[in-house]
């Protein structure tokens, strides 16, 4: 046995307890950074004996950029593009998060109507990312067809998007008291057409995998975690849930009048990739029963808060008006008036509690701001899920994390 | 259902001396203790049959540069989910000696986040299995987010427009 060998199964040997070998030798293998099955920038060093992972390492910060540091110098209202970058499979999620911590901190007082167009938006956004990760899950089972037809249904969501804010991926959607404008006609139109053909879609392209024997076959019993150690290792979102445990933000600190709506939060059992899968599945149901609700009871008033020291002010106005110039001008050249305090504020974001921890002293940007990224979190127990499991089953486990790099490199 | 007054008055009664500081910041309870008290706090917050902050949300560093002796401020953010309660604590450290007891024999999770605030700030983290940075390049040899390393100013005025191609 070769010196290198010996290390690597002492250091393993907790782990590893098969005493076979496959071939007899350990082999060290880069998984990533740049490797088409991780989909996104990681890199995973992994020791395998023939098929078998005996170790990994993980090199997180290939895409990092400073976020929190450029939070520092920006006024608040500039703060939202960055959130758009960190889980850019649901921005919406990110960027209204952002607001309401903004929203808390100045103790604004937000329409019921925002709060019911924000829950609308943040579900259709749920669903894209849910969309993405499961069909992700489907093209790494090796079913490339489950990849192609869910993003018929999120190009539509994306088409809602652009009706509210004019972007896409990188959505800026919204404003720190509400949003810009109200829902437009053709929003209305596209959202009605998405609510009555999206459930057939869907269940059509569920049956693809969900029943689906070679799917099972290759998915149940793959990753596991069990909910001690989900916890253990701050799990949250649908990765928990998939363990067990009902943990959801939306319904333990309820946030945009979620305590309004009446939804079903999903749970497995063996905390697997095709129950985190099979979790992902029912939360789009889920969401569009919450949208239903929220778009059928959506209350009448205004789309904004009344906040004039952060709400940019109507065009018409700043021209007609000077109280309307002199808030426009301080909102642009970053001058509001931010109370002293420190905030926390969460979300349940597509994949995970994603909270806010604001820190301010009173001056133009945030003393301090640190993003909780849940999959900077919860990836950290990738090694020891995919211990003593084949490659091709880390490739499934990973992708069903959603792990998502923007978010996990800041 | 806790509210944070009674989460106080708990937390005072358990720990007494040992909480330096303790008020209550819009929805959350948030208290000072000293920085080697805070293994063993935590540790009790955690196993504590009637509160359980069982779940580590959140750790992170903050830089005061103005205070001395209390640069820096390692805040954790604990979950009960049984009350549906979340707690604030923060220990504050002098910039001479940045260092302060790992947690993550209690809390698997906090081992990045450690890392992570050892890689903007320089916090070393005792008993932490594997401190290195975590998301700049290991050969970096300062610390970005303490204050000293401002960003550019967006409203200086000396700049020289022929260096950013604009005549």
């Amino acid at each position: 046995m070769s010196k290198e060998k010996e290390k690597v199964s002492n250091s393993a040997a907790e782990f590893y307890n098969s005493k076979e070998t496959i071939d007899g030798d350990i082999a060290t293998i880069n998984f990533g950074p740049t490797h088409p099955a991780t989909h996104g920038i990681f890199q995973n060093i992994l020791k395998v004996d023939g098929e078998k992972i005996i170790s990994s390492e993980q090199t997180v910060g290939y895409i990092h950029r400073a976020f929190e540091k450029l939070a520092e110098r920006r006024p608040y209202n500039q703060i939202t593009p960055i959130t758009d970058r960190l889980n850019y499979c649901s921005s919406p999620i990110n960027n209204l998060g952002w607001h309401m911590t903004v929203e808390k901190l100045i103790q604004a007082e937000i329409p019921k109507r925002v709060d019911y167009m924000r829950v609308i938006i943040m579900e259709l956004a749920r669903i894209a990312d849910h969309l993405i990760c499961d069909s992700v899950v489907g093209v790494d089972t090796g079913a490339l067809t489950s990849f192609f037809y869910p993003f018929q249904e999120r190009e539509k969501i994306y088409e809602l998007y652009e009706e509210i804010c004019g972007a896409r991926l990188t959505t800026n959607i919204g404003r720190i008291g509400g949003f810009e404008r109200d829902f437009t006609p053709v929003f209305h139109t596209k959202l009605k057409s998405f609510l009555k053909t999206f459930p057939k879609a869907f269940s059509e392209w569920d049956s693809m995998l969900a029943r689906n024997r070679i799917f099972m076959d290759r998915t149940r019993g793959t990753g596991p975690i069990s909910p001690e150690r989900a916890l253990a290792y701050g799990f949250t979102g649908p990765n928990l849930r998939a363990a067990g445990v009902d943990y959801d933000v939306r319904v333990m600190h309820p946030y945009s009048s979620y305590e309004d709506f009446d939804f079903i939060i999903p749970v497995g059992v063996n905390g697997d990739t095709y129950d985190r899968f099979m979790v992902r599945q029912e939360e789009i149901r889920q969401s569009i029963r919450i949208i239903e609700q929220a778009y059928g009871n959506l209350p009448e008033g205004n789309y904004k808060a009344d906040v004039p020291d952060f709400y940019l002010p109507d065009k018409a106005d700043v021209y007609n008006n000077m109280e309307a110039l002199i808030y426009h001008f301080k909102i642009v050249m970053g001058e509001m008036e931010i109370p002293r305090g420190e905030i926390y504020h969460s979300v349940e974001g597509g994949n995970g509690e994603l909270g806010y921890y604001l820190i301010s002293d009173g001056g133009r940007t945030p003393y301090r701001l640190q993003f909780r990224r849940p999959c900077f979190i919860y990836y950290q127990a990738y090694p020891e899920m995919i211990t003593g499991q084949t490659i091709s089953d880390a490739v499934i486990t990973l992708s069903s994390m959603n792990v998502i790099a923007g978010e996990l490199d800041a | 259902m806790l509210s944070n007054e009674d989460l106080q008055s708990q937390v005072e009664a358990l720990f007494g001396a040992d909480i330096l500081h303790s008020e209550i910041n819009f929805d959350i309870l948030s208290i000072e203790v000293a920085a080697d008290k805070i293994h063993s706090i935590i540790a009790q917050l955690q196993n504590d049959e009637m509160l359980r902050f069982e779940f580590l949300t959140l750790l992170g560093g903050v830089h005061y540069p103005e205070q001395v002796d209390r640069e820096f401020a390692v805040v954790y953010h604990l979950h009960s989910w049984k009350h549906k309660i979340r707690v604030r604590l923060k220990a504050f450290l002098p910039l001479s000696n940045p260092s302060i007891d790992s947690i993550t024999d209690l809390y698997p999770c906090a081992n990045w986040m450690e890392r992570e605030t050892y890689d903007f700030y320089g916090i070393t983290f005792a008993n932490h299995p594997d401190l290195r940075r975590i998301l700049n390049e290991d050969s970096m040899d300062y610390f970005p987010l303490r204050k000293e390393y401002a960003l550019e100013d967006a409203t200086r005025e000396d700049k020289d427009d022929r260096f950013f191609g604009r005549f």
